[in-house]
């Protein structure tokens, strides 16, 4: 694979023009706003949470220009709103931390039994350490957003 | 063996400005070569290095210079009556005396070494900005200013219940000289204005300014981070009050830099830190400062980073800075041509007078995605809000990708440039 391929797998490169839920969530009883002052990447992560699962989740990009945020941590939230639509408490913490793990280099994806399907596209980022706040972005807004926490920050 | 007086003598031989060497054309291959970190590949391809105006590159001259001075000649300055102590002085005090000529100060005491741009910025915020500002008073500043000449007068807005005003500029990048006027008032205490931005590339009307300034008595202090090392500056001829500049733009070490003041304001001034070499005599009960530019100077400075500030200032005028600059502006135009050529290609910052900035957006991909994929070509670009984030604000833009160029780039680098903006438009296009 190429190198440009590694970070930029054809999937990502998808999602992050056709981004999935990207819109504002009417029925979101959770929400938090995520930042990362360093690019400018800047989010908002709309959950439904009802006994303890995701009924529905959403994300809007925030920019002063129609770009507004980079296509790794666009991808990044496209994905994530695909892959935790359902899912318990438990099980969203659970992928967190394998998602976490794989780009922060502490968790093998390849040899650990884990439930990451799709999001493995990501693995590459970990090459790319200044990229690597770009595609956890929307995953550490989710988070907060589930403890109800009113913004994060990933400085 | 050399004694004392005639060591003194060859040192002070050394600082007889070097005359330019006459150069047919520009040599960019033979400047290349004295600039070591130039040579080598990034992901396999030679390094393109397009982000000067976030920091330069070092030539040999100065990198030699410098290291000279650590092997042979460090010790602590203003200090010993011993031979190194000596040395190390003179070696310091030529280097003041180099930029004094650089930039066509009266004397070298008007030259305040400090870390950079940003230190000179804040010196004169403590030492000036504090003692003359008060509650009503206004500073102005433009909206094209580095957030090192927005945020000290910010903090001393607020300290003093003092104003910011700001004079706007129009989409291209130029500043609107009417509304400036329309800004100057009798409670104006201080202009802050860069000579060149550094996110769009804009040579501001510095001596405009300052007349208009001036006209109600009020000093300008010029951020000249941008401008010193692409274009020859005078400060006499500017008649500008302060002068910032950082040497790591300038092909100088890092931690090396120089606020120039006029004396009389500088005396005026309060010291900026306290502590050794700014003092005359020290008792528990009173302290009494040293002269200038001491009283603006407490503590072991970056000796080795200042003499290697002098060092690059020798180089600049070795290879000529205004054939330097010729060349530099040239490139500047060919790579403004060929950028706009490429469809979906945006260039920011249009202004007529413009200087070694290329700032661009390229539709719906974002800067930092551009800065990552030149990065796998070898190219080196400033991707982001270049720290002037009021800029971005008012282009409607979060951020930029920005090539900027020094005189040891070369057409074949613009080249490869718009090689990878094709590269990253097949990516992500």
């Amino acid at each position: 694979m190429s190198l440009v391929r590694l970070l930029y797998h054809e999937q990502i490169v998808e999602h992050s023009k056709k981004p999935r839920n990207h819109k504002r969530l009417e029925t979101a009883n959770h929400l938090a706003e995520g930042h990362n002052p360093l690019c400018g990447d800047h989010q908002i992560v709309y959950l439904q949470v009802e006994d303890d699962i995701v009924r529905d989740i959403s994300f809007l990009c925030i920019g002063a220009d129609e770009v507004k945020n980079c296509a790794i941590s666009k991808a990044s939230a496209s994905m994530m709103t695909r892959i935790l639509k359902g899912k318990t408490r438990k099980e969203v913490e659970a992928l967190f931390s394998e998602f976490h793990g794989m780009l922060t280099g502490t968790f093998d994806e390849e040899t650990v039994p884990n439930n990451l399907g799709h999001l493995k596209v990501f693995a590459g980022v970990r090459e790319f350490p200044m990229r690597v706040k770009c595609a956890t972005l929307p995953w550490h807004t989710m988070l907060a957003a589930l403890n109800e926490q009113e913004k994060v920050s990933t400085e | 063996m050399l004694s004392r007086d005639e060591e003194m003598a060859t040192t002070l031989e050394q600082l007889i400005p070097i005359k330019p060497k006459p150069r047919e054309g520009w040599d960019v291959e033979r400047i290349r070569k004295d600039f070591p970190v130039l040579r080598q590949t990034v992901n396999g391809k030679p390094l393109v290095y397009l982000d000067n105006a976030a920091s330069s590159q070092v030539p040999v001259m100065v990198i030699e210079r410098g290291a000279q001075y650590i092997q042979q000649e460090h010790s602590n300055i203003h200090r010993g009556v011993h031979y190194l102590s000596m040395k190390a002085t003179t070696a310091y005090e030529g280097a003041r005396e180099k930029i004094k000529r650089f930039i066509n100060a009266r004397e070298s005491r008007e030259c305040i070494f400090v870390r950079g741009a940003t230190e000179g910025i804040n010196l004169v915020m403590y030492g000036y900005g504090r003692k003359v500002v008060g509650a009503g008073d206004e500073i102005i500043i433009s909206a094209m200013e580095h957030h090192s000449n927005i945020v000290p007068w910010q903090m001393l807005c607020e300290e003093k219940n003092a104003k910011l005003r700001v004079i706007p500029m129009n989409d291209a990048g130029e500043l609107l000289m009417d509304e400036y006027d329309a800004l100057l008032n009798e409670r104006t205490k201080l202009v802050a204005v860069a000579h060149v931005s550094n996110a769009l590339g804009t040579i501001n009307p510095i001596k405009e300014i300052v007349e208009r300034a001036h006209k109600y008595g009020v000093p300008v202090l010029i951020d000249g981070a941008q401008a010193a090392p692409h274009m020859p500056v005078d400060v006499q001829d500017l008649d500008c009050d302060f002068y910032a500049l950082s040497g790591h733009k300038m092909f100088a070490p890092t931690g090396s830099g120089v606020v120039y003041g006029k004396a009389a304001l500088l005396e005026q001034m309060n010291p900026f830190q306290g502590g050794g070499d700014m003092i005359k005599s020290v008792t528990f009960e009173k302290t009494i400062y040293a002269d200038l530019p001491n009283k603006l100077e407490a503590g072991t400075p970056a000796i080795a980073s200042q003499i290697g500030l002098g060092a690059a200032v020798d180089y600049l005028s070795i290879i000529g800075r205004e054939k330097a600059a010729a060349y530099e502006h040239e490139l500047l135009v060919y790579a403004t041509e060929r950028l706009a050529a490429i469809e979906g290609v945006r260039i920011i910052g249009t202004a007529r007078e413009k200087l070694g900035v290329l700032s661009f957006v390229l539709d719906d991909i974002h800067p930092h995605d551009i800065g990552t994929i030149l990065d796998l070509e070898g190219i080196a670009i400033r991707a982001g809000h270049h720290c002037a984030q009021p800029v971005m604000q008012r282009l409607g833009l979060s951020a930029t990708a920005r090539a900027s160029f020094a005189f040891y780039n070369t057409r074949q680098e613009v080249d490869a440039l718009v090689q990878g903006i094709e590269k990253v438009i097949e990516v992500l296009g």
